[in-house]
């Protein structure tokens, strides 16, 4: 079974665009959304939820506000500012790691599970779908992606399929490092723009990191060609394969609006004909 | 007075908004805290005068006074420290530096050492300033090296933060503390979806919002029947057109080239301050 991720540094270059048109070539791939915070993958795949789990993220502090005598020692010794002047948690700010339950004097303190999010296993037409949500204002994406791609890996198993196909967060951070840690090949869409290049390399740099084999493509090519070919030297000269150029198109931003993935809302323009060779080539790297 | 400027969606023009903003006022401080993927340098081309390391606390064992026990890997939340009946395994990277470990010791083995993980970057472009933090490479945890940047805050200017994509932790810790958070988003349906999940996220805060919809014109009016049903302020649009999307390609600020929307982005800035003053 080989994973490919779908990166991109910057955000907004077309990740869950490509990811959701993979799908549909693909035909019978595992499908992972581990953009946890802000999904958006389901939006063109049209998922049917077949199960639900909770997910538990880290513990959060509560004070027992009978025995506490207010002498604020956890307030001094809480690294991460959870704990407010009138010594109440701060939810949003509390880590979980305990310190505060454990120097209390007067055992006023209790770390009590909280749920921090959703994971989801569902059916699409183009294949399984492991998916997730995050509640607003938690943390801990890094640990529900973790959970997603374990049970994108059961997906797989179960369903004899050979591919798994994972969209991933933005950025570099903890959620990206678990989107692209153990996969085969990580896939970084990046925009001739000069965010676009900067990210790019820190994305690159990043799944080098982790040993997984890079490959590029450049959405919005015709944007600024200078740059589109600034990329293209950049990757030859650290011999990255640029899988393909994707032009500007506003049928990709109607085909969104309409719910569905470019391949199929308009399979005859210039974006599908690309990305069906894009898909090509990532089948060839495997 | 301190405005953040935040997106759940990627690439809706956060950093645009931003710069043109603290480009089109006075007296601006600039903090970027999209620590993974810091670019407002990048299109305001800065002076950088100076560098500081961004360290983080981690536990250092001294393995003569261990006993190897397990009570340090017992009380870490976070699987960080690994105890076997030889040695006691840390993993950096996993450590959120809340310092359980040293005071779960029973033999006080455990002191605390510095760990660098990204570092502070200082500039300016005439008499605004920026600040911005980069993380390393391979790092997973931006909120140690996003309250250092925060720490450089200077009450008495107008200060912008460029908050990080998305609405997880970063986020959270970004406009902790803003007096208003200004929401780009584009009216798109993956737009409006993750403008959702921020607006809820900045309920539960307790953060003043409004909106700034960039590449109005593509898409539909959801976005707009959205921000109408929840009285959400939509504050400034910034059409589609390709010259901006141009200019911004090449890492130019569209205001300097297009000096009608310096007024624009004034405007902006006063009626945020009129916000935040009401």
């Amino acid at each position: 079974m080989k994973q490919l991720t779908i990166l991109s540094g910057k955000g907004g270059t077309g990740k869950t665009t490509l990811t959701a048109s993979l799908a549909v070539l693909a035909r019978n791939a595992v499908l992972a959304d581990c953009d946890v915070d802000a999904p958006d993958l389901h939006m063109l795949l049209h998922p049917e939820v077949i199960k639900t789990q909770e997910f538990k993220g880290s513990k959060l502090a509560v004070i027992d506000k009978t025995k506490c005598d207010n002498c604020g020692f956890c307030r001094e010794k809480c690294r991460f500012d959870a704990i407010t002047e009138a010594i109440e948690v701060d939810p949003v700010a509390c880590e979980g790691c305990g310190v505060c339950a454990a120097i209390c004097p007067s055992d006023a303190i209790t770390m009590t599970e909280r749920v921090s999010g959703y994971a989801y296993i569902s059916k699409t037409k183009y294949g399984f779908m492991a998916h997730a949500l995050l509640s607003p204002g938690e943390s801990n994406s890094g640990k529900l992606v973790t959970l997603v791609r374990q049970n994108a890996r059961i997906l797989s198993e179960k369903e004899n399929s050979d591919l798994i196909i994972i969209d991933g967060p933005p950025g570099i951070g903890c959620p990206v490092i678990a989107s692209v840690s153990g996969v085969d090949v990580s896939l970084v869409v990046t925009e001739p723009t000069m965010s676009g290049i900067h990210d790019l390399q820190r994305a690159l740099q990043l799944i080098q990191h982790f040993n997984v084999k890079p490959l590029v493509c450049v959405n919005m090519y015709d944007i600024n060609k200078d740059n589109t070919d600034k990329i293209l030297g950049f990757c030859e000269e650290n011999s990255i394969k640029v899988v393909g150029k994707i032009p500007f198109n506003p049928k990709v931003t109607e085909a969104m609006v309409n719910g569905k993935t470019i391949v199929e809302y308009a399979p005859e323009s210039d974006v599908a004909k690309e990305i069906e060779n894009i898909w090509k080539s990532c089948k060839d790297s495997f | 007075m301190i405005v953040s400027v935040a997106s759940g969606k990627g690439g809706t023009g956060k950093t645009s908004v931003a710069v043109n903003m603290a480009l089109s006022i006075g007296n601006v401080q600039l903090l970027d805290c999209d620590v993974e993927e810091p670019n407002a340098h990048l299109l305001l081309n800065p002076n950088m005068h100076s560098t500081e390391p961004v360290y983080v606390l981690v536990p250092h064992i001294n393995e003569e006074l261990c006993a190897h026990c397990g009570e340090c890997a017992k009380f870490c939340q976070y699987n960080a420290l690994f105890s076997s009946p030889e040695k006691i395994l840390f993993f950096p990277e996993l450590c959120h530096s809340c310092g359980g470990c040293t005071l779960a010791c029973p033999r006080q083995a455990i002191t605390e050492e510095k760990r660098s993980i990204g570092a502070l970057k200082f500039g300016a472009v005439g008499e605004l300033k920026l600040v911005y933090g980069e993380l390393d490479v391979g790092e997973p945890m931006a909120v140690p090296l996003i309250k250092a940047v925060k720490k450089q805050i200077e009450n008495n200017k107008n200060v912008i933060i460029d908050a990080p994509v998305g609405t997880s932790c970063p986020v959270i810790e970004t406009v902790r503390e803003s007096d208003f958070c200004v929401l780009v988003t584009e009216p798109t349906p993956f737009g409006l979806h993750d403008l959702k999940i921020t607006v809820e996220v900045l309920r539960k805060m307790g953060v003043p919002f409004g909106v700034v919809v960039n590449r109005a014109g593509i898409g539909d009016n959801k976005v707009y029947q959205y921000c109408n049903e929840e009285s959400i302020p939509i504050l400034l649009e910034i059409p589609y057109q390709r010259k901006i999307a141009e200019l911004y390609s090449k890492g130019v600020p569209f205001s300097l080239e297009m000096p009608e929307w310096k007024e624009k982005f004034q405007a902006l800035f006063s009626e945020i301050k009129r916000l935040v003053e009401e």
